[in-house]
């Protein structure tokens, strides 16, 4: 099974990187760029193929390590 | 077997009459593998085949030479059984290409280098020239270097304690890193290359092996009519994690006695760490690429035996000793395994899939690699004094250049490398030369990066003198005593004859300078065919110095220190503004003479400001060079907001004598008493010496007459950088 | 005083931190490695600046996770002292050991220099040896220094009087919240700092403000 976990920042948690991907944007002439933000994707690939177990286990995951839930937030996609 | 082509031996770099030579030394036509193998040991890069007839003429040798040319860095004694190792090596064309992966693994591969040898690398420092700040690539490039380089360094922390910044438009398309690492080992644990020895394992250590950086023409060779996407030819890419690792485990392991050779794995990876390992002790190596940890899937041995993927070493170890090795490379979770054996045929033999795809005389890649004698023409120096208009305000001038790419504070660059972990800098960017402590002793080394490239075009052998002079000078100013240089000689095309010329005329300069100065090269990189459009960049030998101070306590510092100290210039001053900073910058012209060096004055001159500075008597040197007196005199006076009221009677031009880059020269500050003694010293050993003024103030005063706020002339330095950069951050995510 | 420092793969600054302990206490700190499971028996258990796992996925995240972590929070919880700097402290903060979170400084740079520093709070075991509002300078070195908290956890930390350290007005190199520099655990025995105190221990290097701080530690353990 494979796995891909989408991490971005929590909205209202600052993110001076995607402010300035969002500068640089403007910069190079997309004048429709508003708010950027940017986060991480992380692939994985899981033995066994038990969608709602890998789902919980993902989570765990996530919440142990992929994430900081203190600024972070994760979603999941099974493929 | 691949029918091997004309096409095929071209797009390998190979001349006819060089894959002629081939075929004559293997007595066959060579397999795809061995074509391969010749073409990466037969490339400039690894042969230096255009330069190895003129850098023979380098002197290497002193007492305290330890090693010379010829290993992964030079070795030089720092007494109480330390030594101290170093190197310097350009990365330049993957730096424009990807400028942070580029610099990034610039600053692995040196590491590696020194580590390689059995030295915990403890400063690092980088030369680095860009195309002028206002071509649309630069700012991009500098930006992309410089967290590359802090982004390797930071991680491995190993201070970068300096180096050098300059901009001009004859590197527009062909930008120069090139980064220094120096290291310290204790003299009885130093680690060469030469694999002596019958049916000792060869083991590789470290990352896994893909297929970075493999030369482009493979792609379009008959064996990849077929090729993947995945076999695309990818941009090396750092990971100082793992390089991390990697200098810890080998440390570990040089602690043992299990080592017979080590050599990183550069350029050429498995190629030429196992040629030259081989070369050296006079063996033969035998791989089996089946053993080889691959991180790719289906990796040919042509792909395994080309590959420059990072951070990775080839070892030889004592029979019997792989478990004790293996042990340490797992609990650094690095890849360890055995893929080979050396023997006594002296020959490279490689097998892959139970089939010997290469089997070579060793000496076939090593001395019977082709040596040329390529024409040169000679070119006389430029000449002549430049004209210049004689009413120009000088402290204006002095506020315009200040606040110039050239000359503007690299603040902005060095802030962003860690320069003080390690806990041992004790003189951090900005000054004369970095000075680090030898951690737990008093002792300390001085490192200094130099080269005026402005005067190298003009005057190739005064320059390559200037660069090896600044170097020796820069370490004296901070009180040490010089030891030892590498080079990092970046030139142009070798095939067109006025390039060539620059070289060789580059190195006897550096050569006849080394041999005055007591200063021989033990290491050092050539790096040819930088060209813009076409076009040469200006000749760049960059000259890498080390230099001991047995106190640390003495060091000398730029800063002025104190209020009425008396402002005491070293060297004669004649004026000389050609190729000077002054007429580039307020003048707007590149012309005339570059300075020329007398080697005896600057001998004499240095050894007298050392004297001063390890006798405890004068703690503010500044050595002169680029901008010339005044500018030297303003940055003594910036870093504490201290002034100066200066000055000097019966001038006849007082521009020439502010701003001219005469050499053998230092401005010092001490006390009055000390400074009368200094000057008396000086007069009685027939050095030229004058009293310019004293300290004091928040301003600098010229002849009572006009004066310039120190506060205003470090606002322009400290700005030009911030500002040329301001937008330019670049996310980086790792 | 007894203290260990552990370092992870690709710790950087374990032996500045050793350098500075021996000098200071007059002994050297055992060195553990982050597979230990058991800790010696120390007072005072220091998380060293560094790169631990590269920094990668977070800076600390993957370290906080590792064997020798359950010690330190076992030590932490019995009331044993933990100072974090640097990398140490986002390990602290990836360990929930201290609240919040290191970010991305602002201007997007690695940043290394002295920065002006003013101490907020001298009731704890660290920093007792400074003045209230003393004006110190420690170097910074790092790319992701920047505090973050939610507004109450903030408020929270004010309130308890466990901000340490803070960056002096004009000083923030990273955009920390509040100019937060350095804080400390609720049971104020758990430090974390982005400064380095360890490399101002030695008038060579340019500055001894950093002595206190150990000086500090010294005092109360012994």
């Amino acid at each position: 099974m494979k796995a891909r976990v989408f991490i971005t920042l929590k909205t209202g948690v600052l993110d001076p990187q995607g402010k300035a991907i969002g500068h640089a944007l403007n910069g190079l002439g997309f004048a429709s760029v508003g708010e950027v933000r940017q986060g991480k994707v992380i692939d994985l690939e899981l033995s066994g193929n038990d969608q709602a177990a890998a789902k919980e286990e993902l989570k765990a995951m996530c919440e142990k390590l992929l994430a900081n839930t203190v600024i972070e937030k994760y979603e999941i996609e099974l493929k | 077997m691949t029918k091997i082509t004309p096409e095929m031996v071209r797009e390998h770099g190979l001349s006819e009459p060089e894959y002629a030579r081939i075929l004559t030394l293997m007595g066959r036509e060579p397999s795809f593998v061995e074509l391969g193998i010749f073409s990466v040991m037969w490339s400039e890069h690894c042969s230096y085949k255009s330069t190895r007839f003129h850098l023979k003429k380098l002197p290497t040798k002193a007492p305290w030479v330890i090693q010379g040319p010829g290993e992964n860095a030079g070795v030089i004694d720092i007494g109480d059984g330390d030594a101290c190792i170093f190197e310097m090596e350009s990365h330049n064309h993957p730096s424009f290409i990807e400028p942070y992966q580029g610099a990034a693994t610039g600053v692995g591969g040196i590491m590696r280098d020194v580590f390689t040898m059995g030295a915990r690398p403890i400063a690092m420092m980088n030369a680095l020239r860009f195309g002028e700040p206002s071509h649309p690539k630069t700012r991009h490039l500098v930006s992309g270097v410089v967290s590359g380089i802090g982004g390797y360094g930071n991680c491995m922390g190993v201070p970068t304690v300096g180096g050098e910044v300059n901009f001009h438009k004859s590197y527009n398309g062909n930008i120069l890193v090139n980064a220094m690492c120096v290291g310290l080992a204790r003299q009885d644990k130093i680690f060469l290359s030469a694999a002596k020895g019958a049916g000792n394992p060869v083991v590789y250590i470290g990352s896994k092996t893909g297929r970075d950086g493999i030369h482009g023409a493979t792609m379009a060779s008959a064996e990849f009519d077929d090729a993947s996407e995945e076999k695309r030819p990818t941009v090396q890419v750092g990971d100082p994690f793992t390089e991390k690792l990697l200098l810890e485990a080998c440390l570990e392991l040089m602690a043992t006695d299990a080592i017979i050779a080590i050599q990183d794995m550069g350029a050429a990876g498995l190629t030429s760490s196992s040629a030259e390992m081989g070369d050296k002790g006079g063996s033969g190596i035998e791989l089996d690429l089946d053993k080889v940890p691959q991180r790719e899937t289906n990796m040919t041995a042509y792909e395994m035996m080309l590959s420059e993927s990072q951070e990775r070493m080839l070892a030889v170890l004592k029979p019997g000793r792989e478990a004790q090795a293996e042990a340490i490379f797992k609990k650094w979770e690095l890849d360890f395994a055995v893929i080979g054996i050396t023997t006594d045929t002296s020959r490279l033999v490689v097998k892959h899939k139970g089939t010997t795809v290469a089997d070579m005389p060793i000496t076939a890649l090593s001395d019977e690699a082709p040596v040329y004698e390529r024409p040169y023409t000679e070119r006389a120096p430029l000449t002549g004094e430049p004209a210049f208009d004689k009413k120009k305000n000088v402290l204006e001038s002095l506020k315009t250049i200040l606040a110039s790419p050239d000359m503007a504070s690299r603040r902005w660059v060095w802030e962003q490398y860690d320069h003080t972990v390690m806990a041992d800098t004790v003189q951090v960017p900005g000054g004369d030369a970095a000075v680090v402590r030898i951690h737990g002793t008093q002792k300390a080394l001085a490192i200094t990066t130099d080269v005026s490239p402005r005067y190298c075009r003009p005057d190739p052998f005064e320059g390559g003198k200037q660069a090896v002079a600044e170097a020796w000078r820069n370490l004296t100013a901070v009180g040490a005593t010089p030891l030892a240089v590498t080079d990092n000689l970046n030139y142009g095309n070798p095939q067109k004859p006025e390039i060539m010329w620059e070289i060789v005329a580059g190195i006897d300069g550096i050569g006849a300078a080394c041999r005055a100065l007591d200063f021989p090269v033990i290491g050092g990189n050539c790096s040819l065919y930088n060209e813009t459009n076409g076009e040469g960049i200006l000749p760049t030998p960059a000259i890498g110095g080390v230099g001991l101070m047995k106190d640390v306590s003495k060091m000398a510092t730029v800063a002025f220190k104190r209020s009425g100290d008396v402002i005491i210039l070293i060297g004669e001053t004649k004026g000389h503004l050609g190729q000077s900073i002054y007429l580039r910058e307020i003048e707007g012209r590149e012309e005339g003479a570059a300075p020329k060096v007398d080697l005896g004055a600057e001998k004499k001159h240095g050894d007298f400001v050392r004297g001063l500075i390890e006798a405890g008597r004068v703690d503010t040197v500044h050595d002169l060079s680029d901008g010339g007196l005044l500018v030297a005199i303003a940055e003594m006076a910036m870093p504490r907001g201290i002034g100066a009221n200066i000055g000097i009677a019966g001038l006849p031009d007082d521009i020439p004598f502010w701003f001219g880059e005469d050499q053998a020269r230092y401005c010092l500050a001490a006390p009055f008493a000390e400074a009368e003694k200094i000057v008396e010293e000086a007069r009685a050993a027939f050095i030229t010496v004058a009293e310019l003024g004293k300290t004091g103030g928040d301003r600098l005063t010229l002849d009572d007459k006009s004066s310039a706020g120190i506060a205003s002339l470090k606002e322009g330095f400290e700005s030009w950088f911030p500002n040329f950069m301001s937008g330019e951050e670049i996310p980086v995510t790792n | 005083m007894k203290s260990a420092v552990i370092f992870f793969p690709a710790s950087n600054c374990d032996r500045d931190a050793k350098t500075a302990l021996t000098q200071m206490t007059g002994k050297a700190p055992a060195m553990v490695w982050h597979q230990d499971s058991e800790l010696p028996d120390v007072d005072l258990v220091v998380l060293p600046g560094g790169f631990s796992y590269g920094d990668y996925l977070r800076c600390g995240a993957m370290a906080s996770q590792s064997v020798v972590m359950k010690s330190v929070r076992a030590h932490a919880d019995k009331g044993g002292m933990v100072l974090g700097i640097c990398n140490g402290f986002q390990v602290l903060t990836e360990s929930h050991l201290l609240p919040g979170a290191l970010m991305r400084n602002a201007a997007l740079k690695f940043v290394c220099k002295p920065v002006g520093l003013e101490v907020d709070e001298t009731q704890s075991a660290f920093t007792r040896h400074y003045s209230n509002g003393q004006r110190v300078t420690f170097p910074v070195a790092h790319g992701e220094g920047s505090y973050f908290a939610d507004e109450e956890t903030l408020d929270r930390l004010e309130g308890e009087n466990r901000v340490a350290f803070r960056y002096a007005k004009g000083e923030n190199p990273n955009g920390s919240a509040r100019n937060i520099a350095g804080i400390l655990s609720e049971k104020r025995n758990v430090l974390g700092l982005m400064p380095h105190p360890e490399r101002v221990v030695d008038d060579v290097l340019g500055g001894t403000d950093g002595r206190a701080l150990f000086q500090s530690l010294i005092e109360n353990l012994s």
